[in-house]
Parts: structure tokens; C-alpha cells; sequence
């Protein structure tokens, strides 16, 4: 954190640390197609960060280079206070940036608990050796330990009736939150969300909306979450990201984005030029 | 007792320890189908490079002495010393590792994300190069394998038998041994899959790519972990196929019994591949023993792929095959 100066607390009493993360100038372009155009904009630690725009906006995208899963053309992303260099989506992971996906990756052939312990696969130090001895060489005792935490997660995020259920049997609302337990199974530092209520009713929206809120608060992860439902986003993000075209059309608290000229231009669909 | 059913019997515990020999290569088919859904044609191949390279460096071989001859005009043959065979087993278990590693960097990095098919194929080339790399590397002759398991009739069950029936079940001392070898490797890849964090991050792979990636596991290294696996499976699949037949070019073959397993007993289930194979290899035997004078012989050949056709209309996924549930 390279900024400590402007720490803050929101209107609920969290506190907004530094800046965490700055992606700088990235521009991402596919053969002649160019997805996004030069964006910069920062995360600060312990904040909602979402980011909206219509369809094919290039919200994914950035999603998906900030995880790794796609490498910018140009343009730097600095975590925690370093400039990253090229890495691999599973190096990205083992940082402590988690993710789900749009449209859910999960392991089908796994239960809910063994989907849910794979996120803990980085935090597991013993090698093969070390496990064949298990009771023996502390192997039981690390698998106890991080199961516990898998636990908590599991009542947090209340899924303790399907624990034993294979993925692939669940119902659409119900992956997407045994997803969300994954991805915080690795006590990410920034956890990523794509559109993590797309789908759902009106119910699970909020039940999903409420664990967001309280995720964050309770562990204060850093959440950046893309989402297409206006009245949610601006109800539980401090800061929104406005991307239209591939080009970022705002930047602010939720209030100022909102009566941006350019961005109801965007939703209301004025005439590109 | 009568007769028929002393001889059933016997043909029934034959039938049993064939399975076991089924199972084990079917077993390598299975390992690499669960962590990256291909179904590696290469594995019958792989068992016979394992067997060449074994009794290669066992008898101290000198490997492409052929091309080297050829290219240098020289007489290579051997090294002139012979390698126990604890230690050559380690050696070639190095090789596979080895083997792994080259096909993970030369074939299968660079078709990630594309489709099991394209991959299968993948697979049919390595098959073909690797076959042929086996005779390049240790030339194409038959060799015998001797890495001092016990062959030959088992004396004792022969006196029990002859004691209770009044006729003595023969009863190879080989099978006994690939038995025991089975039920030890079976047991380890079991517990390995089930229990061990490198085993549900494999489990993860096959499941999903991207997600694997999203919780830090590297694609790299689990594939060139369930190679490395499946060379160590093949290579002991290579070993008592070897002892028992001689290393040769047939040995690729036994590929082709392992597949009516795997239909049988599920492309995705270890267990599986044991029961499918104890029931194609019951069910041959006993068949060949019980109808095969019938209708003149030679059941063996098809009565497997029958068995494991009849399977598969009324159970497509396999006996311990994961359930294929489509939501409409």
C-alpha cells in the first residue's frame, strides 16, 4: 500500500485503507478488435468495487486481466505496491486474487465440500511424501485445519445441507454460492466477481447481496464485482467503474456516476458518433 | 464333487487373475481419462516402452545402438554389465517420469482448452512414434524379462486342491504376484485420488481448466503428474505382461483387452477398472470353458467386447461410470 494518507470510513463504519491495487493505461486487443482502450483506475483495500457498462462493454475483460486470464496489450498492474510482470492465471490465484466466473466454473463431478477445499489447495504446504505419511507427518492435521476454515465458510454463506452434494445436482443460485465459497476459501485479498447475481431471483439476489456486504465486513476482502443490476450495484458498492466501448465513461461513488452525463448517455442509448 | 464343477472352479480363479492383468492396464487408461478426460490410445505403447526400456537397462543395452552402428559403422551392442533389477525398475520408473515431462512440453501444453478429440488423436500419433522410438531406442528383436518374480505352477495350491477335490487347480505363481501387486496399487491410487490435495486438484483438472487455474493450480504440473502416473502403471502392467509373454510387439496389444473393461466398469471409476476387469476375465474364461466347445472355440477373442456391448445398451456410463445428468 503506497498511500496510507487517505484512509477513510464509509458511511457504515468500514474503513478504506489505501490503494491495493492500480491498473495503469491497460489496453487489451484481440487481432483487430480492440476490447478495452486505455483504462486506469485504482482499488483501495477493504473497499466494493464494481464495475458496470452495457453488453460487450469489455467488463469481463478487464476482470479477466486483472486475474491473469488474459495478458493487456498494454498498460501495468501494480499489486500491493509492485508492478506485476507476466504470470500465469494459477500464479495470479496463489497471490490472493480469488474469482468466479459468469458462467460458473465449478468441478460437477465434486461434491460441494471437496469443490470448496480445492480453494485451499495454495494454502496446503505438505508434498506427496509428506501426505502418504498423514497421521504420522502432521499431513491429518494440516487437511483438519484447513477443513475447519472450509467449515466456516460453508455456515457463513449458509450451504450446510448440501455439503456432501455433488456440484453438478445443484440447483443455478445454489452454484453460484457454493462458487462465491470457493473463491473465499483461499482468504483472497481481492476477491473478483462476475456478475455474481446474473440469473437469479429476486430472493437470491438478495440473499447474495447480503453476503457480499457482510464478506466484506467481516473479512475484509477487497471485492471487485461486475454486475448489470443498476439499483444493486449502487446500493452496496463504494465505487464504480463506467466502461462503454472498451473506454472508461466514469469513475466515483455511485451518486456522482449517477447523474454523469455520459453515462446515462451510455444506458439510455444516445447515438454513438 | 462332480468333475464339471472342480474344473469351473478352476477356470473361474483363472479367469479371476486374468481380470487382475486386464485391470492393471485398464487402470492407466482410467488415471489419465479422470485428470484431463482423453482417452490416451498411447497406454498399451506405453506399457511396451516401459517393458523394452526395463529389460534394456537391465541387460546393460546400449540404447539406439542400432543407429549409432549404422551412423558410425561401429559394433555397439552392450555396456557388458547387467543392472539388478531393483535398481533398473527405479531407472526405467525415471525414464517414465522422464517421458512425461517431454510429452507435457512437445504435445499437450500447446493444446490446452481444445477438444478430448483432438487430443485422442494426439494420442494415436504419440502411440505410433513411441512404438517405434521403443524399437529405434532398443531394437525390435523379442526379449525375455526375468526381474525375478516367481513363475511356473503354485505348488502348495496344487496340493490343497488335489487334498479337497481330489484334482490339482493350476494355478500360475505370476497371477498370485500381479494379484498382490494390484490390490497394493489399486489401494495407493485410491487413497492418492481420494485423499491427497495433489489428487482433488487432478480431480479438478479433469473437471474444469479455467477453474482449475482460478484457484492456483498449474495445468503443467498436474498433467505431467498423471503421466508420470501412468508410465509407473504401465510400467508395472509392463512388467508382469513382459514376464509372463515375452517383450514384443503384442504387447501393445493388451490395449485392446482393456478397452471392454472400461466400457464395462466406466471410463472414470478405479474400482471400476478392478471389477470390470474381474468380470470380463471370469466371464471369458467361463465362457470359452462352458460354450466354447459348443460353437468350436475361440471365444476369448470376442466374448469380452460382447459382454462389454451389452453393457453399454443398458448402461452407457459404465458399471461405477459417473452418472451423465443433462438439466433441460
Amino acid at each position: 500500500m503506497n498511500d496510507m494518507s487517505d484512509v477513510y470510513m464509509t458511511a457504515d463504519g468500514r474503513q478504506i485503507g489505501g490503494v491495493l491495487m492500480e491498473l495503469k493505461n491497460i489496453t487489451l486487443k484481440f487481432g483487430g478488435v480492440t476490447a478495452i482502450e486505455d483504462i486506469s483506475f485504482d482499488i483501495r483495500d477493504g473497499e466494493i468495487r464494481a464495475i458496470i457498462g452495457p453488453n460487450g462493454a469489455g467488463k469481463s475483460s478487464m476482470l479477466n486481466v486483472i486475474s491473469g486470464f488474459y495478458i493487456p496489450t498494454e498498460g501495468e498492474v501494480w499489486f500491493k505496491g509492485y508492478k506485476r510482470g507476466p504470470m500465469k492465471p494459477y500464479e495470479i490465484a496463489r497471490l490472493g486474487i480469488a474469482r468466479t466466473f459468469q458462467n460458473i466454473a465449478l468441478f460437477d463431478g465434486m461434491s460441494v465440500l471437496d469443490n470448496i477445499m480445492t480453494g485451499r489447495l495454495t494454502k496446503m504446504k505438505k508434498g506427496l511424501l509428506a501426505q502418504a505419511g498423514w497421521w504420522w507427518t502432521g499431513a491429518a492435521k494440516e487437511e483438519h485445519e484447513n477443513r475447519d476454515k472450509v467449515e466456516r465458510i460453508i455456515d457463513f454463506l449458509e450451504i450446510q445441507n448440501i455439503r456432501k452434494t455433488p456440484v453438478g445436482r445443484l440447483p443455478y443460485g445454489l452454484k453460484k454460492r457454493v462458487e462465491l465459497a470457493r473463491a473465499l476459501a483461499a482468504e483472497p485479498k481481492i476477491l473478483l466477481l462476475d456478475e455474481p447475481m446474473a440469473g437469479m431471483n429476486v430472493e437470491e439476489k438478495e440473499d447474495m447481496c447480503r453476503f457480499i456486504l457482510d464478506l466484506n465486513d467481516e473479512f475484509g476482502t477487497t471485492i471487485v464485482l461486475i454486475e448489470h443490476d443498476m439499483g444493486v450495484v449502487m446500493d452496496i458498492s463504494d465505487r464504480v467503474v463506467v466502461m462503454d466501448y472498451g473506454k472508461k465513461i466514469g469513475d466515483g461513488a455511485p451518486d456522482e456516476v449517477r447523474n454523469n452525463q455520459a453515462v446515462i448517455d451510455a444506458y439510455l442509448g444516445v447515438a454513438h458518433d | 464333487m462332480p468333475d464339471q464343477l472342480v474344473y469351473a472352479m478352476e477356470v473361474t480363479l483363472n479367469g479371476l487373475m486374468a481380470g487382475v492383468l486386464y485391470s492393471l492396464v485398464a487402470l492407466g487408461f482410467v488415471l489419465i481419462f479422470k485428470a484431463s478426460g482423453v482417452f490416451n490410445y498411447a497406454q498399451g505403447v506405453l506399457a511396451l516402452f516401459a517393458a523394452l526400456t526395463l529389460v534394456g537397462i537391465q541387460n546393460g543395452q546400449v540404447p539406439f545402438a542400432h543407429m549409432i552402428n549404422a551412423m558410425t559403422g561401429g559394433h555397439l551392442t552392450d555396456f557388458g554389465w547387467h543392472v539388478p533389477a531393483l535398481i533398473a525398475i527405479l531407472l526405467t520408473g525415471v525414464v517414465m517420469v522422464l517421458l512425461a515431462i517431454v510429452i507435457e512440453k512437445l504435445v499437450l501444453k500447446h493444446l490446452v482448452n481444445q477438444a478430448p478429440i483432438i487430443l485422442f488423436m494426439a494420442t494415436i500419433g504419440m502411440a505410433y512414434f513411441l512404438e517405434g522410438f521403443g524399437d529405434v531406442m532398443w531394437g525390435a528383436d523379442i526379449k525375455t524379462l526375468d526381474v525375478g518374480l516367481p513363475q511356473g505352477i503354485n505348488e502348495t495350491i496344487e496340493a490343497v486342491t488335489d487334498r479337497w477335490f481330489g484334482y490339482g487347480f493350476f494355478i500360475d505363481n505370476l497371477d498370485i504376484v500381479a494379484t498382490l501387486v494390484a490390490i497394493l496399487l489399486v489401494t495407493a491410487l485410491t487413497l492418492f485420488s481420494q485423499y491427497s490435495k495433489q489428487g482433488r486438484a487432478l480431480r479438478a483438472v479433469a473437471d474444469d481448466h479455467q477453474a482449475a487455474l482460478s484457484v492456483g493450480i498449474s495445468l503443467r504440473f498436474i498433467w505431467v503428474l498423471v503421466w508420470s502416473i501412468a508410465g509407473f502403471v504401465a510400467l508395472v502392467a509392463g512388467i508382469i505382461w513382459g514376464t509372463k509373454s515375452g517383450v514384443q510387439f503384442s504387447l501393445s496389444l493388451i490395449a485392446l483387452k482393456a478397452l471392454p473393461v472400461l466400457m464395462l466398469g466406466g471410463f472414470t471409476s478405479i474400482p471400476g477398472a478392478i471389477v470390470g476387469g474381474l468380470i470380463i476375465g471370469v466371464g471369458e474364461k467361463l465362457f470359452e470353458f462352458s460354450i466354447g466347445p459348443m460353437i468350436g472355440g475361440a471365444t476369448e477373442n470376442w466374448f469380452a467386447y460382447v459382454l462389454a456391448l451389452v453393457f453399454l445398451v443398458f448402461r452407457p456410463q459404465g458399471l461405477f461410470g459417473e452418472k451423465i445428468i443433462e438439466r433441460v
